[in-house]
C-alpha cells in the first residue's frame, strides 16, 4: 500500500488506519465524532496527501482545458480555481476536480486519489501535443486546515498579509518554514477553509508546526467523509461515476453548456434538464444509517438507490445521499430505505443537509 | 483492563453470570475497533435469543456489526439507554455499556466460552 510522507506521524499518535484508493491512510485518530465536531467549531488538520496534481503548460494550455473541463476557464484569472468535471464521450462524470490557474500558461489540477491514473491517461490522450503535462502526485504533498479558526492558523504560518485578502476559491504561493508552497482557500468540509500544497519532503516540518497548535487537532477521513456528507458534497466512486452525468448529480451549475468540451453532445440540453434520476439528500428519522446500495422505496415501490450514508455528528441523526427517481425527488418526500433486513425511515432532503 | 469474573467469546462478547442470568455486552476490544458508535438496535423483551443468532446490531460512523448471543435464552431486560446515549459502549463498554440480560434455558455452549486469561491470550493471537 502507498503511504504519504506524513505516515510515520499517523501511526505515532495511534490513528486508525485503514485502506482508501491504494493508500494506507488514517480513518481517525480520538474517534470520528469528535474530529467531525472539533472541526465545525474549531480548527482540524487533514493530510490528503493521497490525492492527485497535475501541471498543464504551454500556450495551448488554457484552450486544452476549456475542452477537458465542463467549467469556463476562459476569463479566469491567475490565483483563481474553478471546480468542474472531466466527462466521457457519453457525458458520464470521469473526475470531478479543481483547477488552479497560475497564469495563462500554467495551470494545475487536483484530482482523486482512486482516480489519478485514469484521469492521467484521459488527459494524455485529450490533450495537444504542445501542451506540456506533468503528474506531481508523488511529489506534491496536501495538508488541509479546516474550519472558523483555520484564518488564525494560516495567518500565523503565512502573515496577516498574505492571508487577509484570500477569498474563497482563491489561491496564493506563500513562504512556510522557508518552503514556497501554493495555499488555496478551499476545502471539502463545509466550514472556512485552507488546502496546503508543499514538496512531499517538507510536509512532516509543516505537519509538526501545525499540530503544535492548541487549537489544532488531526482528523482523519472518516470525519472528511461525515463533513462533506453534511454538506451534501459528492464522492467521487460512491456518488458520481462514469454511469451518471452532472445533470443527473444536481451539479450542472459546474457545467458551462454556452461553450465545447468533451462529453456535451452527450449532454442533451433538453433530457439533460429533465433527467429520469437526480441525486438528493436524505435525513432518516432516527440514528440507525441507510448504507451504500440500500434501495430507496416510495410508497412500497422501489424508486432508487442509496450511495452515502452515515451518522451525522452535527445533526445527531442519520443522513445520506440517494438517487431518487426525479419524478418524486421533492423535499420531504417520505422514502424507506432498505436492504432487505433493515429498514430505515427516512424524508427527502434539501442539500447542504446542515443548515448553518 | 479486562475484568476478572466475566466470560467471554471470540466474538469479543463479555457474559456476567449470575444464576441462569446472563447480562451480555461487548468487549473494551471490540467497542475500540468499532470506533464512535452511534446506534443500538436492541432485542425485544421477551425476544429467543438462539445459541450464535444475532442477539443486537451495533452501528459506528462507517459500519454496522452484530453481536451474537453465545448462549440460548430469553431476553428479560435490554440496556434502554443505549438509545439515547449508545456511546456508552465505548465509554463504558464492561459497567453502563451492557446490552441485553438473557435468562438462560441451556448450558450448552457455556464451556466453550474463555475466562479473562484465556480472552487476554486470545487477543494477543489475534
Amino acid at each position: 500500500m502507498k503511504k504519504t510522507p506524513l505516515h510515520q506521524k499517523h501511526i505515532s499518535c495511534d490513528a486508525k488506519m485503514s485502506a482508501f484508493a491504494g493508500w494506507d491512510m488514517p480513518m481517525y485518530y480520538t474517534g470520528i465524532v469528535e474530529e467531525h465536531l472539533h472541526t465545525r467549531s474549531a480548527v482540524s488538520l487533514f493530510d490528503v496527501s493521497h490525492m492527485g496534481e497535475f501541471f498543464l503548460r504551454g500556450k495551448g494550455a488554457s484552450a486544452d482545458l476549456e475542452r477537458l473541463m465542463t467549467c469556463r476557464i476562459d476569463g479566469m484569472l491567475p490565483g483563481r480555481c474553478r471546480y468542474g468535471f472531466f466527462l466521457s464521450e457519453e457525458g458520464g462524470i470521469v473526475d470531478d476536480l479543481i483547477v488552479f490557474k497560475i497564469s495563462d500558461e500554467e495551470f494545475m489540477l487536483v484530482v482523486n486519489a482512486g482516480t489519478t491514473e485514469k484521469d492521467r491517461n484521459w488527459v494524455l490522450s485529450n490533450k495537444s501535443h504542445d501542451v506540456s503535462f506533468t503528474d506531481v502526485s508523488g511529489d506534491i504533498a496536501k495538508l488541509d486546515v479546516q474550519g472558523p479558526a483555520s484564518l488564525s492558523v494560516l495567518e500565523g504560518l503565512a502573515g496577516k498579509s498574505a492571508i487577509e485578502g484570500l477569498g474563497r476559491f482563491c489561491f496564493t504561493k506563500v513562504n512556510m518554514s522557508g518552503t514556497e508552497v501554493i495555499l488555496s482557500r478551499t476545502g471539502y468540509t463545509g466550514e472556512t477553509g485552507y488546502e496546503i500544497f508543499i514538496p512531499w519532503g517538507k510536509a512532516p516540518e509543516l505537519w509538526d508546526i501545525i499540530i503544535s497548535r492548541d487549537d489544532v487537532k488531526p482528523a482523519g477521513l472518516g470525519a472528511r467523509d461525515t463533513l462533506r456528507l453534511e454538506m451534501g458534497y459528492p464522492l467521487y466512486g460512491n456518488d458520481i461515476d462514469e454511469e451518471v452525468t452532472p445533470f443527473e448529480a444536481g451539479l450542472a451549475r459546474f457545467v458551462d453548456m454556452d461553450k465545447d468540451f468533451i462529453g456535451k453532445r452527450s449532454l442533451n440540453p433538453v433530457s439533460g434538464a429533465i433527467p429520469g434520476k437526480i441525486l438528493s439528500g436524505f435525513v432518516s428519522e432516527g440514528r440507525r444509517a441507510a448504507r451504500k446500495g440500500f434501495s430507496v422505496e416510495i410508497s412500497g415501490e422501489k424508486a432508487g438507490v442509496v450511495t452515502s450514508g452515515a451518522f451525522s455528528p452535527s445533526l445527531k441523526r442519520a443522513v445520506g445521499l440517494c438517487y431518487v427517481d426525479k419524478r418524486y425527488s421533492a423535499e420531504g418526500t417520505r422514502i424507506a430505505l432498505t436492504d432487505g433486513r433493515v429498514t430505515v425511515d427516512a424524508k427527502l432532503a434539501k442539500l447542504p443537509l446542515l443548515r448553518k | 483492563m479486562i475484568p476478572e469474573g466475566l466470560k467471554y467469546t471470540k466474538e469479543h462478547e463479555w457474559i456476567k453470570m449470575a444464576g441462569d442470568e446472563a447480562t451480555i455486552g461487548i468487549t473494551a476490544h471490540a467497542q475500540s475497533e468499532l470506533g464512535d458508535i452511534t446506534f443500538v438496535d436492541l432485542p425485544e423483551m421477551g425476544a429467543v435469543a438462539e445459541r450464535g443468532g444475532i442477539v443486537a446490531t451495533i452501528e459506528s460512523v462507517k459500519a454496522a456489526s452484530e453481536v451474537y448471543s453465545p448462549l440460548a435464552g430469553k431476553v428479560t431486560e435490554v440496556n434502554e439507554l443505549l438509545n439515547e446515549a449508545p456511546e456508552k459502549i465505548n465509554s463504558s463498554p464492561y459497567d453502563k455499556g451492557w446490552i441485553c440480560k438473557i435468562t438462560v434455558s441451556d448450558d450448552e455452549g457455556m464451556d466453550k466460552l474463555m475466562d479473562k486469561a484465556e480472552y487476554e491470550d486470545f487477543l494477543k493471537k489475534s
